[in-house]
Parts: C-alpha cells; sequence; structure tokens
C-alpha cells in the first residue's frame, strides 16, 4: 500500500510541470496581448510596462522565469489588476469556490447515493421508476437553464431564499443545488448500475444465508463494492464541478475563482488565467490521487497492478 | 462480411438491433422529437415568421402572443426565430464536433490497442492523467486564443472529448486482437493500417456508434456552456446558449426568454439521452453496465 502511494505522489510531479508548460506556451502563442486597449500606448510607455512584467525577454527566458516562479509557489503579478498578485486574488477568491463545490459535491453525494440505493434495492418498483426519471431529467437540463428557474421559483417568486449574493448559509442552498444537480442525477443511476451488479453475486448470498439482517447485508456487504464505480466518477466529478461553478458563480454573483476567471480570459490577463489554470489543475491532480488510493484501499485487487 | 460475423441467430444483427431498438418507446419517442427539432433547423428560413436580426424597439420584450409564439426579446426580435436559428447552430457544433472527437478517439484507442505493449501503457496512461484536467478551462483558453468563430468551437469542443472514445476503442480492439480472423488477415500480410480499418474497426461499431450519440449531447451542452458565457457564438447569432444568457439576465421582467430557449435545450438533450441510451441497450446489452 505504501509502496502504491509513494509511486503515485512520485508521478505527480512530471504531469504538473506538463501541464504548466503547455498552459505557459498556449497562452504565449495567443495575438495581442493584454495591453492593447482601444487607445495605443506611447511606445515608451509600452516598453516600460513590458520591461516590468519581463514581457520583453526571449520567449525561453519568460518561461524559465515562471517555472522558477511556480516552484517557489508564486504565481506572479496580476495584469490587470497592477496591485494584486495572482496569488493574493486566488487566495481571496478559493474558499469561496472551495465552499460552493464541496456543497455541490455533498449534495450530489447524498441525493444522488440514497436514491441510487433505494432505486436499486426495490428494482423496477414505482420508487426505481420515479427516481431513474428524474435522474434522466437531471443529467439533461443544463445548470444554467436550472440555477435561473430555481432562481424564478425560491427566490423572486416564493422569497424562501436570497437571489444571489454570497455570505449566510441560504446563500448557498440554490448555487449548491444548481451545481450538484447533473452530479447527484448521474451518481444515482451509476450506484444503482452498481447495486445491482454486486447483489446478484455469491458472496450476497452467503450473507444472507449466513442469516444477517438485511440492512446489515447492504451496508456491509453489498455497497463498498457498488460505491467503487462512484468513487472512480469522483475524479472526473470534482473536475466537472470546478468547471461548472464558473457558470453557477455568474449566476448568483458569487465571488469565486470562477467568476474571475472568465473576466481575466476575455481581458487577456495571463498570468491570471495561468495562474487560475496551475491552480486548479495541481487541486485535480492531488484529488485524483486521493481518489486513486481510496480506491485502492476499498477494492484490494487494484494493487496487484 | 465482418458484420455477419457477430450474428448468432439467423438474422443480421443489425437488423436485431433495429428491432430492439424500435420496442423501445422512450428511445423512439427521443428519435422522432429529434428528428422533428432537426427539420425545423435545417428549413428554419422557411419556417421562420420573422428574420432572427430583425429588430423592432416600438414593441420591445413582448410576452407570447399569437403573431410571437415564444415572444420577443427587448429589442423586438422574434424569439420562436431565433430558437430555430439557435438550433442549426447548437446541432451543427454537436455533429462537428462529435465528428473531431470520433476521429481522434478511434484513431488513437485503435493504435494504442493495436501496437499494445509499452507504447499501449503510455498511450493510456496519457489518456488517465488527461481524465482529471479542468478541461473546459483549456477550451475557453482555446477559444480566447484562436477567436470566438465556430470552426475553432467545433475543434476546441471536440479535441477534449475523445478520451472515453480512445478507451471504448482500445478495449474493443484488445479482445478482437487475438481472435482468428484478424490473425489469419495477418498471415496473409495485411498491413496494420488496412487491418485496423478494414477489419478490426467495423467489428467495433456498435460501441463506437453508441458512444457517438451519447457524446453529442454533451457537446451541445459545452457549446451552450461556452455560449452561456459569452465565448461562444457572438451576435447577432444566437446558439441556445446565449439566448439562455440573454434570458438568464433578463430573467426578472421577461421570464420567457429564459423559459423557451431553456426548455427547447433540455428537450432536446433528453431526447438524444434516450435515444443513446436505448441504442445502447439495443445494441450491446452487456454494455449498459459500463454507463
Amino acid at each position: 500500500m505504501l509502496g502504491y502511494v509513494v509511486r503515485r505522489v512520485a508521478g505527480f510531479f512530471p504531469i504538473l510541470f506538463v501541464i504548466v508548460s503547455v498552459a505557459f506556451f498556449l497562452m504565449r502563442i495567443a495575438p495581442g496581448g493584454p495591453f492593447d486597449q482601444e487607445r495605443a500606448l506611447p511606445p515608451q510607455v509600452r516598453a516600460n510596462i513590458e520591461a516590468r512584467y519581463h514581457l520583453d525577454e526571449p520567449l525561453w527566458r519568460q518561461y524559465l522565469r515562471y517555472m522558477g516562479d511556480v516552484l517557489q509557489g508564486d504565481l506572479g503579478p496580476s495584469f490587470r489588476y497592477p496591485d494584486r498578485s495572482v496569488n493574493e486574488l486566488l487566495t481571496l477568491g478559493f474558499p469561496v469556490s472551495l465552499t460552493l463545490g464541496l456543497c455541490a459535491l455533498g449534495v450530489a453525494l447524498t441525493i444522488g447515493g440514497t436514491s441510487g440505493v433505494l432505486a436499486g434495492l426495490r428494482r423496477n418498483s414505482v420508487v426505481d421508476y420515479l427516481t431513474m426519471s428524474v435522474a434522466l431529467f437531471g443529467v439533461s437540463v443544463p445548470n444554467f437553464v436550472l440555477g435561473p428557474i430555481l432562481m424564478l421559483i425560491f427566490a423572486l417568486g416564493l422569497g424562501w431564499l436570497p437571489v444571489a449574493g454570497w455570505g449566510t448559509w441560504r446563500h448557498l442552498v440554490l448555487p449548491s443545488v444548481t451545481l450538484g444537480a447533473f452530479y447527484a442525477a448521474y451518481i444515482a443511476r451509476l450506484t444503482r448500475a452498481g447495486l445491482l451488479e454486486v447483489i446478484g453475486q455469491d458472496f450476497i448470498r452467503t450473507a444472507r444465508a449466513k442469516g444477517l439482517r438485511e440492512s446489515v447485508v447492504v451496508l456491509r456487504h453489498a455497497l463498498p463494492g457498488a460505491i467503487l464505480p462512484v468513487v472512480t466518477y469522483l475524479g472526473p466529478a470534482s473536475a466537472a464541478v470546478l468547471t461548472g461553478s464558473v457558470v453557477v458563480e455568474t449566476i448568483f454573483s458569487i465571488p469565486g475563482i470562477g467568476r474571475y476567471f472568465v473576466g481575466s480570459a476575455l481581458n487577456r490577463d495571463y498570468t491570471m488565467v495561468l495562474g487560475t489554470v496551475v491552480f486548479y489543475s495541481a487541486l485535480l491532480v492531488a484529488f485524483n490521487l486521493i481518489v486513486d488510493v481510496l480506491y485502492a484501499y476499498l477494492d484490494p485487487r487494484v494493487q496487484v497492478r | 462480411m465482418n458484420r455477419q460475423q457477430q450474428g448468432d441467430s439467423g438474422a443480421s444483427p443489425w437488423h436485431d438491433t433495429v428491432r430492439r431498438l424500435r420496442q423501445n418507446r422512450l428511445a423512439m419517442l427521443g428519435l422522432v422529437v429529434l428528428a422533428g427539432f432537426v427539420l425545423a433547423a435545417a428549413f428554419a428560413p422557411g419556417i421562420a415568421p420573422y428574420p432572427y436580426d430583425q429588430t423592432n424597439l416600438r414593441y420591445g420584450a413582448m410576452p407570447p402572443t399569437r403573431a410571437h409564439f415564444f415572444g420577443t426579446d427587448e429589442l423586438g426580435r422574434d424569439l420562436f426565430a431565433r430558437t430555430l436559428y439557435g438550433a442549426r447552430i447548437s446541432f451543427a457544433v454537436g455533429l462537428m464536433a462529435t465528428l473531431v472527437s470520433l476521429t481522434i478517439g478511434v484513431a488513437y484507442g485503435s493504435v494504442s490497442a493495436f501496437v499494445g505493449g509499452r507504447t499501449d501503457h503510455l498511450m493510456m496512461r496519457i489518456v488517465d492523467i488527461l481524465y482529471g484536467l479542468p478541461f473546459m478551462f483549456f477550451v475557453i483558453i482555446l477559444m480566447v486564443i484562436f477567436g470566438r468563430n465556430l470552426l475553432n468551437l467545433f475543434i476546441a469542443l471536440g479535441a477534449v472529448q475523445w478520451l472515453t472514445m480512445a478507451r471504448i476503442v482500445r478495449g474493443q480492439v484488445l479482445s478482437l486482437k487475438g481472435r482468428e480472423f484478424v490473425l489469419s488477415a495477418h498471415a496473409l500480410g495485411v498491413s496494420p493500417p488496412r487491418l485496423i480499418v478494414r477489419h478490426l474497426l467495423p467489428n467495433a461499431l456498435g460501441p463506437i456508434v453508441v458512444y457517438a450519440t451519447l457524446t453529442v449531447p454533451a457537446v451541445m451542452l459545452e457549446e451552450a456552456f461556452l455560449s452561456f458565457l459569452g465565448l461562444g457564438v457572438q451576435p447577432p447569432m444566437a446558439s441556445w446558449g446565449s439566448l439562455a444568457a440573454e434570458g438568464a439576465a433578463a430573467m426578472e421582467s421577461y421570464p420567457w426568454l429564459i423559459v423557451f430557449p431553456g426548455l427547447t435545450l433540455t428537450v432536446t438533450l433528453l431526447s438524444l439521452n434516450f435515444l443513446g441510451d436505448g441504442l445502447r441497450d439495443a445494441l450491446d446489452p452487456q454494455l449498459s453496465r459500463r454507463s
């Protein structure tokens, strides 16, 4: 187990290196720069600005400089907000995005997991058909349609929850549901399929034959095997939740990273965009690592590889 | 010739598939709805009662009436016409990007499985890594760098959607590689590229078709996502995503602006998912567990 973890952690750094490099060069082949405005800058001002951000150096020097800075955890200054560093902007936005993302994943796992288990246990019952229909609907409604409609009903119509903004737990409800709905639906389908596959196997029959209570059979014996596909899905799901939060943060005016990302991409704020991609990629690669280790823990057969 | 080899019964497997698909009511419903939408999109210029970009400021933002089924937006443009033209963009992106992803995924997966060994291991490891990345961020960067036009949209979306396809094709080719007909073709001196294209891929067609069908809604969703953020189709052209964005912005005063495009998009995605699931069950009952 330890060897497996060490090997996976060792693989973490080359991956990150490639991601940072690709993102860096992608941003630099873009025509037009962050300082192209409607009014052309006097050449000297421009030269000064470029010198300040080292944009006048050859590309390989810029690359080495950036890599060196990233290694020290410095993502550079923001081009658009000259008195702020990318680190500061990320520190401001990340707790917000993280809270939203975790709540959405929480919604997805609890609702999706529970309804998936219920549907799987009562196969072909009304409960099964109902949850699976809702789930099918859930994977088909885009979050940018669901969000405004939920807002229209629960905030503008009934007035139960705040329309937008950030601060109290009440602000969290609609965005989390909007963001988590798709994954809840998908996880419900995965859990149901996983449960159906496991429940037909011999060791479940053995457990029942031993006279164990049905709840023990399901929770202790069937569920760990049944949720394996869900665990695998957590990696891609968290990547998608981060992406989806871009839209949800925009709809509900939430001051997270996602909302700034779109703005900085449109403004060609290289360092900010690059910083966000590097930060999120590192986060996700690390998260995938945890998921893989968790998977190996749940399914001992994995270690044989 | 290869297609026939899979069948156990007398009838050809494709015949069987079509029969099973026709028994699936939801899938047929999806097919009918989609066919209607695609036809409407194709003949949009003939059906639309008004040009999609004709403004009429005096009648700005009217709720649905007999003259304007879906109402009008703030500039007095007919929402029905705009939704119809939006369908053209959405379907075009769905098809083209799926084609791009199909090409990359099939090529990558089949080569990986066919070459095998270390190369295969490395190629699949790359796919594993790419799986965990926040891909839409890269698409956003690509759109910003190369300009927000349709062609770039096709390529950027297709370029990030091929991973699952590559895995599925690899699995199929891997399991077919050791079969007798492949060995004999090999013994006859058929070149590797020809072997892949003529002998291996036709036998893997079922899962490929199924997954391609499921890719279409995914890509359409992504296009709408980008357009919603203002990174996709540019005005005055409209796609369902950009219509939803305009609708969300004006929702408090004119709720119909979000309801109609949102509903159209949802119904389309739902139909595509019905059809994809139906095809999967019809073509290969075993595949349904993989979801």
